[in-house]
């Protein structure tokens, strides 16, 4: 069974025609997405400026409570 | 024009949000349509045992595959955008979400991946009915997937089932079953999913349509589009049912927005529906102006659709904003004390708290709670704000609702020259059918617009508004990724319709 399975993805894979333009789309779009996009451009703001939960849930806490004016 | 726009930090991150779901959404609901579409084909192809039949599903499931390939993973970005963009909602907001998002990667996706491989490899592997169960479970767990986002995002304009923990800054589930049962998300989950088989079903008629007027296929064309055409058109006619259910809910939970839908300024009973009309777009709440300068209206329709009575009264922005005793509406101004006390009680209790006055606290809390369904109203500078911009909500579900309406006409059309055989007589009405797929998508966009746009300034109904759901960041930031995406998004756009062309021309024939 674990053969016939590892067959069914392994000439599937071997096989492809469009399917490999697509998975070369696919693999470029995730490198683009996770290696630059989001190391660089969209760090998680809470998880990168604060270390604990209870600093996190102070500052959103914060902006409930003194919402900031200023609009940049 | 450029000068009038509001370039803060909160609007490009509103921006570049809607930019990537109008994305996003050109891909989703083509796989949540034809995956079903597919399964449609495959079904007839085993009963009949006609390899043409298995010939047509198999071209259509290879543009579906391509459309799923380019799609997969847009969304991760909208989870990006939450973290960077939108931190203040996200910690708020993780406790309700975190539930249904989880079951949708447990159940829905794994679900999907493991029968995506049988669907796509499995062809002369697997027998005729092992395939066609596989097909059918990725269509619906596709489906599945669908299910969970919709009903986060159906939580966001009706909050149940939760409780605010003011110590976390978290609303907290309470009620797992409030959230998933909630009649507002149920309607708009059944809206979107069956306005996505209608889409899907448009994406068929486009193409054999073209193949019609090329000359090519014409079997294979005419199949698949007595397929699309009736699946299409019960999708049609359920998306109009479940939008006039999803309308009247509105009506309860969002009444700003049914009033910024049919610009209703002042409301009355009874109150009749603007099938079209032409906006004053000076036109103020408070203001004499007249909201139209001209107008076609149904008497007495909205009033039906709103509330079931055709005599009943429909509150309209002026009543909702500056209140109306008569009718016992609560204006914006009375929610905006009520929510500055809400802040005020919750600022007085993490003060108290952290120099241990309980009893403090306790007085600070009960404040609170007592306001804390304004909360969202203590950060609106003045009530206007509550009012979302109604030329754009007004136009887009003009579009909506006319599109749908022609959609129905279309496929009707279509079945019955099909059952003549004199479609492919009809060269102006195929052209037609062959963009219709391109007016699909204008539909479901405006469709979003008027739902996502309508809830302004909302991000959370009444509870949290766009400006404090947003990070501390500088609007540079934010400007940046909106370009990147622009450009990340426009390519895999060319891409996507670069090889779809490619496999359209090419045909079935080679498979």
């Amino acid at each position: 069974m674990f053969k016939n399975a590892f067959y069914l993805y392994y000439d599937g894979f071997r096989s492809m025609v469009v399917g490999r333009t697509l998975w070369k789309i696919i693999l470029i779009k995730l490198f683009i997405m996770f290696a630059i996009l989001k190391v660089f451009f969209f760090p998680n703001f809470l998880a990168t400026n604060f270390d604990t939960d209870a600093e996190r849930a102070d500052h959103v806490l914060k902006n409930l409570t003194q919402p900031s004016s200023n609009n940049h | 024009m450029i000068e009038q726009i509001d370039l803060t930090m909160v609007n490009w991150a509103r921006a570049t949000f809607a930019l990537t779901a109008m994305y996003h959404w050109i891909f989703v609901p083509l796989t949540l349509g034809l995956s079903f579409i597919c399964a449609f084909f495959e079904s007839i192809y085993v009963k009949t045992g006609d390899e043409q039949w298995k010939k047509l599903t198999r071209f259509w499931m290879t543009l579906f595959g391509i459309n799923f390939a380019i799609g997969v993973a847009t969304g991760i970005i909208l989870e990006f955008e939450f973290g960077t963009n939108w931190s203040n909602y996200s910690w708020m907001v993780g406790d309700i979400f975190g539930a249904p998002l989880a079951i949708e990667g447990i159940a829905a996706f794994f679900l999907e991946a493991t029968f995506f491989a049988v669907m796509f490899f499995g062809w002369n592997r697997v027998s005729k009915k092992t395939h066609l169960f596989a097909t059918w479970m990725v269509a619906v767990g596709s489906n599945l997937s669908a299910v969970w986002i919709l009903i986060a995002n159906g939580w966001m304009q009706h909050p149940v089932g939760m409780t605010f923990n003011p110590d976390l800054a978290r609303f907290e589930m309470t009620d797992f079953w409030a959230l998933v049962s909630s009649p507002v998300a149920i309607s708009h989950f059944v809206h979107v999913t069956s306005s996505a088989f209608l889409y899907a079903s448009l994406f068929v008629v486009a193409i054999s349509s073209w193949y019609l007027l090329k000359k090519r296929h014409l079997l294979f064309a005419k199949r698949s589009l007595t397929v699309a055409c009736t699946f299409g058109l019960l999708s049609s006619l359920f998306v109009a049912y479940t939008g006039d259910e999803h309308a009247f809910h509105a009506a309860v939970v969002q009444p700003m927005k049914l009033a910024a839908m049919e610009a209703l300024y002042d409301g009355e009973a009874p109150t009749g529906l603007v099938a079209m009309g032409l906006l004053n777009f000076s036109k103020k709440p408070g203001d004499d102006q007249d909201p139209f300068i001209f107008k076609v209206k149904i008497p007495m329709a909205l009033s039906l659709l709103a509330n079931r009575e055709i005599y009943s009264f429909v509150p309209g922005i002026n009543d909702l904003v500056f209140g109306n005793i008569e009718q016992n509406i609560m204006g914006v101004e009375e929610k905006m004390v009520r929510g500055k006390l809400a802040v005020a009680g919750l600022g007085d209790y993490k003060a108290a708290q952290n120099v241990g006055d309980q009893l403090a606290a306790s007085k600070a809390l009960t404040l609170f709670e007592k306001n804390s369904d304004y909360l969202g109203y203590g950060y609106l500078d003045s009530a206007e704000q509550a009012v979302p911009y109604v030329p754009l909500i007004f136009y887009s579900f003009r579009v909506m609702v006319s599109l749908g309406t022609f959609f129905i006409l279309l496929f009707l059309v279509y079945l019955y020259l099909l059952r003549k055989d004199q479609l492919e007589k009809q060269p102006l009405l195929l052209k037609l059918g062959a963009i219709s797929f391109f007016l699909g998508l204008v539909a479901q966009e405006a469709g979003w617009i008027v739902t996502e746009v309508g809830r302004q300034p909302w991000a959370i109904q009444d509870l949290l508004p766009v400006t404090i759901a947003r990070s501390n960041l500088d609007s540079g930031t934010v400007a940046v990724t909106f370009f990147m995406f622009l450009i990340l998004f426009t390519a895999l756009l060319i891409a996507e319709l670069k090889i779809m062309t490619k496999q359209i021309s090419i045909g079935p024939e080679g498979d």
